[in-house]
């Protein structure tokens, strides 16, 4: 009785539903354009061009992506251990402060592969401490990971409004951000990559975080399914009962998890901090974190998802720009509408197109019994 | 007018592959108090929900008054008279008893005219049946047998006729259970009709005029009380089952490896579930403890393997004494030699996600051999769960597959290689065979033989009578978390019955 | 007198702040004693703000514009409900996920409808709440204290400022002293109780969250009808989780909601009155602090830290009838 919904092939489980409810969600989405009195076909033309007509298009395709891979690698994790962090927009906001304090200590010294290192410690450093108290509160005092991490958020905003125009704002300057970092802040582009395709890379920022959030996402897996750690965290997630008949430390799990967690939210700044901008400013993040949690639904908590899920809303942050420019109508909040479309239809409304899949199956399986025997 | 309350005919149900009931057929007669008893598990539950229209039956009919009536909710239930108490009462705690009886059946829309009346009606049926509970005491303040009683205001205040108590005295202290029985009695002379669901020969006996018995979702007989003996219905409860042959030498038992002293543990809410339990288990011997479900012997596996904790008590482990009240943790426990197959596989021994390779190392992935540093070396576990899976002829033979979808016996074989592979010196085991196939199950009890030649101690917890006397070398029986006797495996069914009923042991009461 | 001039002052724009907190939490608190979490709750803020700046716009009356707000908020939380009661999806993601695709809908609707940047046109006359004078008020005022109490504390707001302090008193009255609210509170925390006993434990959650969608169309409008004159994008910014703060610093009931939630208001108030003035003897607090204190109240009082927050034991659990 615990799982009311029939078993399903892996392919369709695991391919079929999640691409129906992307198609529903964008379906939907269509129908808020043609409200607004435009064609969707369209605007998807013109978001597909937007997000890969260019070698420009697709620097800033893949370096939102890239922004994207770090939240989404955030919410995810915390997926895995059976926590729902809404936290990772506060933890990649605070997470910026390591990445700030890294650059403006040593960007007119040192050379940027020294200071990125530095850097990355510092963002991880920051993201992790923002997350560990949620992350402590859940596991000793009982209080809901969510409503503490949506809280954070909310303290982490102030906090940084504080030091941005109180203390870590140059003297004399009245915009609320830091200096312009000198050479050793700025991240090398990725011309060469995209080069290697034939494309101009233009003035996009696409930025070597890109290659580090690769790198963090086969980290994830290897955490997730390689380690003992991962081990842990999967078992707690998928049977708390089952995780302390195996002398499971729920309390350890839990904090350390959320502290990964924030961990991969903090990495996230260095790419507009010391990729795009060379400075830290007043709400830099710009909603990252909760395109997180579409993201890590949309890909399943599988990094091999994540990836692919936030290249779609690099496209569609990149393509929606587009979009804005030749269709008015249609500014890029659009994306923002996608987002929650995708989040309620690959999230809250996952099963909604369960039983009848469930059921066609089931009637296919009375028509080819045999292949429907080879299938179970 | 008949004086046939209600009435089943051919009642049938199934959840999945389970078939809970089987053409049950039942007639209760109005003003008497009708005893239905039987094993956990036997479908009593489900039958008692499908009267009060919590399931639909799949087939067959039932008669209430004389009037065949389609009972599609408990709504429907009320309607027809039928109240029922439930197993875990169905009660607001924080609001009041006033509050908790009304709920559902107000009649304003304003509370306080709700409130008045209810008060009225409330003060009648206390006087009436005799059952004092302060209107305005809030649930979660009152001790477990005034809640009962605020259940039963509840079924009265809806002109209930016919009353369904599910297990009422699993929670309740003899006392209580006494009090209980008296109120039942009144009402009984009031002209209601009680329907009483147990497992407890004592109370059968001491309050019903029929008792309907029920085994493996069968209706089995039915009896008037006073023609009837505890004996005959222990039998009738148990079954006269096909004797499960099991090859097994002599035990030859060592030195003790493992005690359990002085162990008391309680639920949640407060209520003992182990009373000051003892016993040894010397190397190669099994120690079998039945039992009717829920007296106590799944709290005191969680608590041994140490999932749990106990109120007071200690274990001694291979000669180590470990004090069950504090640190004592599954993870120490196992690399202190004890191994553990717990009873539900499903959300305790198994993760079902997770591939059976990994499920093959669940508690010990500590182990050095699973391990690369921080990295699980996945061709050591692979190459370790093929191993198993030959060796326990686990099918498919697929260390990737996915645990869920291995059939019941193969999980549990699954579960019982990973525990008994390591060499455990002490192995617990419980309800080795519930819902394994015929054929696994010889296997599982070949094995448990094996570990004891080897000079293991293993106890085994299982709710089948038949199992623990195949297996066992000493039986314990537990009832309300006490052991009330110890016997040898080849006691009659019948002693053994009477033992796990609660029925005073007659043989240590002499001594 | 410069010191209670400024004190009224504070106090008036606490009020006015007030509103929409109460109006939002007390929404939160309908469906949450019910059983279903919502997180939402700024989401369908904002959708009721838009509907209302909208239509009022358009049709030019305030009344069309409240209903449309009322209207827009509800079908928000339906959908909030049939996902997390009849397809037992997660309240949370639901919740999040209803905020976004407001926050979206809202701007893109706006631009395309009205083209000014995300805002509907300036309302004026009988297209928005009016304040309303108590009898006397000017006459008065001249008192010595209670006169400008009367007159500018009490007297002068809108309809929707009264009608969110009467459904304090009017919520605690549905919720302890109906039958419904009998009922609602049972099947927050017990939803078995409420199913044997008759009454369908959907139907009841649904009602529940309708109660909560009305709730916050007044929030709504009262932000884009009566606090401002028009919808602006984004004008809930973070309302509905100061609201949500609320209900809990309240732990959920009714009167101590209204006083979390003026306890808010003031602190906002306080903060924008504040800016970079100094405090007798505490000297320099900086403004953010201020704003962050009702969500460091509510994590500390989560921890229980100061008494114990303890939320309907049944919240955030679909209901499934057990085996």
């Amino acid at each position: 009785m615990s799982n009311p919904y029939a078993k399903l092939p892996g392919w369709a489980e695991y391919g079929l539903i999640p691409l129906i409810n992307l198609v529903v969600a964008f379906m939907v989405a269509g129908l808020v354009v043609l409200l607004v009195g435009e064609n969707p076909l369209d605007a998807a033309y013109h978001m597909i061009n937007g997000a890969f007509g260019r070698g420009e298009y697709i620097g800033f395709t893949l370096y939102y992506a890239t922004t994207f891979i770090f939240t989404g690698l955030s919410v995810a994790v915390a997926f895995h251990a059976g926590l729902f962090n809404i936290g990772s927009e506060g933890q990649a906001y605070i997470g910026g402060i390591g990445v700030a304090l890294a650059c403006l200590w040593l960007d007119q010294t040192m050379p940027w592969y020294i200071v990125f290192p530095i850097a990355m410690f510092g963002s991880i450093l920051f993201g992790a401490l923002w997350a560990f108290l949620p992350g402590w509160l859940q596991a000793k005092r009982g209080s809901h990971i969510v409503i503490t991490t949506i809280m954070f958020n909310f303290i982490a905003s102030s906090l940084m409004v504080y030091l941005l125009t109180r203390v870590l704002k140059p003297l004399g300057s009245m915009a609320p951000q830091t200096r312009t970092f000198a050479e050793g802040g700025q991240l090398p582009k990725l011309d060469w990559l995209l080069a290697i395709f034939g494309l101009d890379i233009g003035n996009a920022p696409f930025n070597i975080s890109f290659l580090l959030a690769l790198i963090a996402a086969f980290g994830v897996w290897v955490l997730i399914w390689r380690t003992k750690l991962g081990y842990e965290m999967r078992t707690m997630g998928h049977s708390p009962s089952a995780a302390r008949y195996a002398g499971i430390s729920e309390t350890r799990i839990i904090i350390v998890v959320m502290m990964i967690s924030g961990g991969l939210a903090g990495m996230m700044a260095l790419n507009p901090i010391m990729g795009e901008q060379f400075r830290m400013q007043l709400d830099f993040v710009q909603g990252a974190g909760f395109v997180g949690i579409a993201v890590a639904l949309m890909g399943r908590s599988h990094p091999a998802g994540i990836i692919p899920a936030a290249i779609l809303f690099g496209m569609l942050y990149q393509g929606g720009a587009e979009i804005a420019f030749e269709m008015p109508a249609i500014s890029r909040d659009m994306i923002v509408i996608i987002q929650g479309l995708v989040i309620l239809f690959a999230g809250a409304l996952e099963n909604m197109f369960r039983p009848a899949i469930g059921r066609g199956f089931a009637s296919f399986g009375q028509r080819f019994p045999v292949a429907a025997q080879k299938g179970a | 007018m008949s004086d046939i309350a209600i009435e089943l005919r051919g009642i049938d149900k199934s959840f999945g592959l389970v078939h809970a009931n089987r053409n049950i057929n039942l007639t209760v007669r109005k003003g008497t108090i009708h005893g239905i008893i039987g094993e956990n598990g036997a479908g009593k539950s489900t039958l008692m929900s499908i009267l009060y229209g919590f399931y639909q039956a799949d087939k067959g009919e039932i008669v209430v008054d004389g009037k065949t009536v389609t009972i599609k909710d408990p709504n429907a239930a009320i309607a027809s008279g039928i109240g029922m108490v439930h197993q875990h009462f169905m009660l607001v705690e924080n609001f009041t008893v006033l509050e908790n009886v009304m709920l559902g059946a107000e009649d304003s829309q304003i509370l306080n005219t709700s409130i008045a009346k209810a008060r009225v009606e409330l003060k009648r049926l206390e006087r009436e049946y005799a059952l004092e509970v302060d209107p305005d005491a809030l649930i979660e303040e009152l001790p477990v047998g005034l809640q009962q009683r605020v259940e039963i205001l509840k079924a009265l205040y809806r002109k209930a006729d016919i009353l369904i108590l599910d297990e009422p005295t699993g929670v309740l202290t003899p006392a209580e259970a006494d009090h209980l029985f008296r109120i039942l009695g009144q009402l009984k002379d009031q002209g209601k009709t009680i329907i009483l669901i147990t497992h407890k020969l004592r109370e059968i006996m001491a309050i019903t005029d029929e008792v309907s018995v029920m085994r493996r979702g069968e209706m089995v007989a039915t009896r008037p009380t006073g023609e009837t003996s505890v004996e005959e219905l222990a039998e009738l409860m148990v079954g006269r089952r096909v004797l499960l042959r099991v090859d097994k030498g002599e035990a030859n038992p060592g030195a003790v490896k493992f005690s359990v002293k002085n162990l008391t543990v309680r639920d949640g809410r407060g209520v003992t579930m182990v009373d000051n339990v003892s016993f040894d288990i010397r190397a190669g011997e099994i120690v079998g403890i039945a039992g009717v479900a829920g007296n106590g012997q799944s709290e005191l596996l969680e608590t041994i393997s140490g999932i749990r904790k106990a109120v007071s008590g200690s274990v001694d482990l291979n000669g180590t004494p470990i004090d069950m009240t504090g640190n004592a943790d599954p993870r120490d426990l196992r690399d202190r030699g004890l191994a553990h197959v717990p009873e539900d596989r499903h959300h305790v021994g198994l993760v079902l996600k997770f591939e059976e390779s990994e499920n093959s190392i669940l508690g010990y992935h500590h182990d050095k051999r699973y391990l690369n540093g921080v990295f699980l070396n996945m061709d050591a576990i692979r190459a370790d769960a093929e191993e198993k899976i030959k060796k326990y002829d686990i099918r498919p033979p697929n260390p990737r597959l996915r645990t869920a979808n291995f059939s019941g016996g193969n999980q549990q074989k699954i579960v019982l290689a990973r525990e008994m592979e390591r060499g455990p010196d002490v192995l617990i085991i419980g309800q080795p065979t519930r819902g394994v196939d015929v054929g696994a199950i010889e296997f599982i009890h070949k094995r448990i033989i094996e570990m004891r030649d080897q000079g293991k101690a293993v106890l085994l917890v299982s709710v089948e009578l038949d199992e623990i006397r195949a297996l066992s070398d000493r039986i314990l029986v537990m009832f309300a978390g006490r052991i009330v006797g110890e016997r040898a495996p080849d006691a009659t069914e019948g002693e053994l019955g009477l033992l796990m009923a609660g029925v005073e042991d007659r043989k240590e009461a002499a001594e | 007198m410069d010191f209670f001039q400024t004190l009224m002052a504070l106090l008036e724009s606490t009020i006015r702040v007030s509103v929409p907190l109460i109006f939002a939490a007390l929404a939160g608190l309908f469906t949450e004693r019910a059983g279903v979490f919502d997180i939402g709750l700024e989401g369908k803020m904002l959708g009721a703000a838009f509907a209302a700046g909208a239509v009022a716009a358009v049709t030019g009356s305030v009344g069309a514009g409240l209903l449309a707000a009322v209207l827009i908020s509800v079908l928000l939380s339906l959908v909030h409900g049939f996902a997390s009661i009849t397809q037992r999806g997660s309240q949370i993601v639901s919740g999040v996920a209803i905020n976004f695709i407001v926050a979206g809908s809202t701007v893109i609707l706006g631009e395309a409808w009205f083209r000014q940047g995300g805002r509907t046109p300036a309302l004026s006359g009988d297209a928005r709440f009016q304040t309303i004078t108590f009898p006397f008020a000017e006459e008065l005022r001249g008192v010595p204290i209670i006169g400008p109490i009367y007159a500018d504390l009490l007297s002068g707001h809108f309809l929707l400022t009264y009608l969110a302090f009467a459904m304090v008193p009017i919520s605690w009255w549905i919720l302890y002293r109906t039958r419904f609210g009998l009922r609602l509170r049972a099947v927050g925390e017990n939803p078995g109780a409420v199913d044997t006993a008759g009454i369908s434990v959907i139907w009841m959650r649904y009602k529940a969250v309708i109660c909560c969608g009305i709730l916050c169309g007044f929030a709504g409008a009262y932000l884009s009808l009566a606090m401002n004159a028009g919808f602006v994008k984004g004008m809930t910014a973070g309302k509905g989780y100061i609201a949500l703060a609320a209900l809990i610093f309240a732990k959920w009931r009714p009167l101590n909601i209204m006083l979390a939630c003026l306890l808010f208001g003031f602190l906002d108030a306080f903060a924008i009155r504040l800016q970079g003035n100094p405090l007798p003897l505490i000297g320099q607090v900086p403004v953010q602090l201020m704003q962050a204190l009702p969500y460091i109240l509510t994590v500390i009082l989560l921890a229980g830290f100061i008494g114990k927050a303890i939320p309907p034991k049944a919240g955030g659990i679909p209901y499934v009838k057990e085996r």
